[in-house]
């Protein structure tokens, strides 16, 4: 029998970004605007929910299905990729993954009915790739733990409501005891900060957080004390999935655009496609975009099927197909040519979104640091 | 209120060649869609459903691969779907089709039948007010806007014409016949994608319907396509380099010429 459920949601998916999506994104990045209107309709369609399951008002679907909306989304536009990724895999994931039964039914039906948006924050001025550093602290006592610190490029920040948050909460032998906590917006003490002003993924919302003395209930710890590197590290080895599939979507943008265009484009009397430097640039860009694919959806098994590799399919997913969407999109720039650096076309922003691919949610560095140890280690 | 929405799968002209040596239609590689009409008749039923807590059935007559269609519907918020296949069906025209749909409908009782003006394959615009006929049931075509009015328990159909607009209140059993224009058809959704999965379609073949063989299939069909031709368009172009106003004549000359006004 036909899976349906994959080709039903393959036609829905692309159907929307194409009609709802894509005629916004040139006017989001212009006026770096987080798109909320496409978040109300995706959230009434269900895809803030998508491997939430049925219990808690998520749809009961499946990963692959996840993964698919990230880069068919992010094909047309990248701010609305990583809107839901980072919703989904840094807060949703987690809170399913580590939360207890009370936790899930109070933050889940909110979170997969898109009622309330979800983030994540570990990084801080001096948290970067050096996770470990970490400043913000929460101190637990008599019936809840004192949060004071604060994190920096935080996605989906001030329109999430629902925040996974990692902070120090002791010492160990081995160096800071790092806990994660369920933080909502709503908390005294908690503040938006300074909105950053990026090269790309500019509809994004990406904001200092500020806790002053940010009472958050006990209940709120997630997973047990002392868990929070490890839930945050698990939590990254889905994220990058996330990530790699927008890496991929903004690839096949650009080389769609590209197609496109070098079929539109005559130069000398005849269209610049009939050219065989053309014609080798695009089978280079689409040799890699496959190859990029290949990795997305081999991490995306990886993770389904709870494979041990979890941890190295991401890294490599997210290192190939970010490093992919740089290659390809700079590349679909030059076949346009002074066209392709104007904001007339799509390329240049897509270029732009590019960048950023390599650097979340663990730089391309990060990612082969994760590749090597695992292969050091054996 | 229980409403059926009858729908039917075509090729998606958009994407539609016809083949210039044999005049037929090149379906290969051509995807499958709800016809446009009716995905607007399954919206208008959905609406209603929203409204006033009716249920919504849909079903299509159709070879197995149109499950797809009713699958489709079933992700949108249609509570359950019946596909209407047998053998016996095959060559059906409007006439025959239209006696098979309605038999169908009066086998599962409805309450509303929903059904596209017209598909975008055939044109007809028949199998509609066709089904209404043998249902003997009354029918609104051209539907523009269809509401329920919750004081007098009566669904409000507005009618669209080239020139005007007629607004009907009806109370009972009756089919409307859907314009696209009414609404735009609502994406599929997460929730109702993952849950028709675990719906079945149900399967009516002709075993289960009152119907005589005479008049159904291609031999029940009156209707008999002698031949099809594809409009030949003539591509002469006349290139005239004038003012304006000498342009203008010269337009309406050509025009008058031609009969065309």
């Amino acid at each position: 029998m036909a899976n349906y459920k994959s080709v039903l949601f393959e036609q829905m998916i692309k159907d929307f970004a194409e009609t709802e999506v894509k005629p916004l994104a040139a006017e989001v990045d212009e006026q770096e605007r987080f798109p909320a209107e496409t978040v109300e309709k995706m959230a009434k369609m269900g895809m803030f929910g998508i491997i939430v399951p049925k219990e808690y008002e998520g749809a009961g679907g499946d990963y692959n299905m996840y993964i698919s909306a990230v880069e068919e989304l992010s094909k047309h536009c990248a701010t609305t990729g990583v809107i839901l990724s980072a919703h989904t895999s840094l807060c949703v994931a987690p809170i399913l993954e580590y939360g207890n039964e009370e936790q899930r039914r109070k933050y889940l039906p909110d979170l997969a009915s898109g009622r309330k948006l979800g983030a994540f924050g570990l990084t801080e001025p001096n948290a970067g790739t050096d996770a470990a550093n970490q400043q913000t602290v929460a101190v637990e006592m008599e019936d809840h733990y004192l949060l004071n610190g604060s994190k920096i490029f935080i996605t989906n920040a001030g329109y999430a409501s629902t925040y996974i948050i990692i902070a120090i909460t002791g010492k160990t032998p081995k160096g800071p005891e790092m806990s994660a906590f369920i933080v909502e917006k709503a908390f005294e003490g908690f503040s938006v900060g300074k909105k950053e002003k990026k090269m790309g993924i500019r509809g994004s919302a990406t904001c200092e957080l500020i806790f002053e003395n940010v009472k958050v209930p006990k209940e709120n710890l997630l997973g047990k004390r002392g868990d929070g590197f490890k839930i945050a590290m698990k939590t990254l080895d889905g994220g990058r999935i996330g990530i790699a599939a927008q890496a991929l979507g903004i690839a096949e943008g650009a080389l769609d655009s590209a197609i496109g265009y070098v079929k539109s484009r005559k130069q000398f009397g005849r269209s610049i496609s009939q050219f065989q430097n053309t014609q080798f640039q695009l089978a280079d860009m689409a040799t890699k975009v496959a190859a990029a694919k290949g990795l997305v959806y081999a991490a995306v098994n990886a993770k389904q099927n709870k494979l041990p590799t979890l941890s190295v399919n991401a890294a490599q997913a997210k290192l190939f197909a970010a490093e992919t969407a740089m290659d390809v999109t700079t590349k679909a720039v030059q076949l346009h040519g002074g066209y392709g650096y104007t904001r007339e076309y799509p390329v240049e922003r897509m270029m732009r979104d590019a960048k950023i691919t390599e650097i979340y949610e663990g730089t391309s560095e990060v990612q082969r640091m994760v590749i090597s140890g695992a292969l050091l280690r054996k | 209120m229980k409403i059926i929405v009858c729908i039917k799968q075509v090729p998606n002209t958009t994407e539609i060649k016809i083949d210039p040596v044999t005049n037929t239609l090149k379906r290969d590689g051509v995807p499958s869609i709800i016809n446009p009409d009716d995905k607007t008749a399954i919206e208008a039923a959905l609406q209603l459903k929203e409204k006033c807590g009716a249920t919504v059935t849909v079903i299509t007559m159709g070879p197995m691969q149109a499950e797809k269609a009713l699958r489709e519907a079933l992700a949108m918020g249609a509570d359950e779907a019946f596909l209407l296949t047998d053998r016996a069906f095959a060559g059906s025209d409007t006439l025959a089709t239209s006696t098979i749909i309605a038999a169908a409908i009066k086998k599962l009782g409805a309450d509303v039948v929903f059904c596209g003006r017209q598909a975008i394959d055939g044109d007809t615009a028949q199998v509609g007010p066709q089904i209404a006929e043998h249902l003997g049931i009354p029918q609104i075509t051209y539907a523009a806007v269809v509401d329920y009015c919750n004081e007098c328990d009566a669904l409000i159909v507005k009618r669209e014409f080239e020139d005007r607009y007629q607004t009907l209140k009806i109370q009972g059993q009756c089919l409307i016949t859907i314009l696209s224009t009414l609404a735009k058809p609502r994406y599929m959704n997460v929730w109702d994608i993952v849950a028709q999965d675990e719906k079945e379609i149900g399967l009516i073949t002709f075993a289960d319907l009152d119907l005589d063989k005479a008049n159904i299939g291609l031999g029940g069909s009156p209707t008999k396509v002698k031949s099809t031709a594809t409009k030949q368009f003539n591509k002469t172009i006349e290139t005239l380099e004038l003012d304006p106003e000498s342009a203008a004549k010269a337009i309406v000359d050509a025009l008058k010429e031609r009969h065309l006004i």
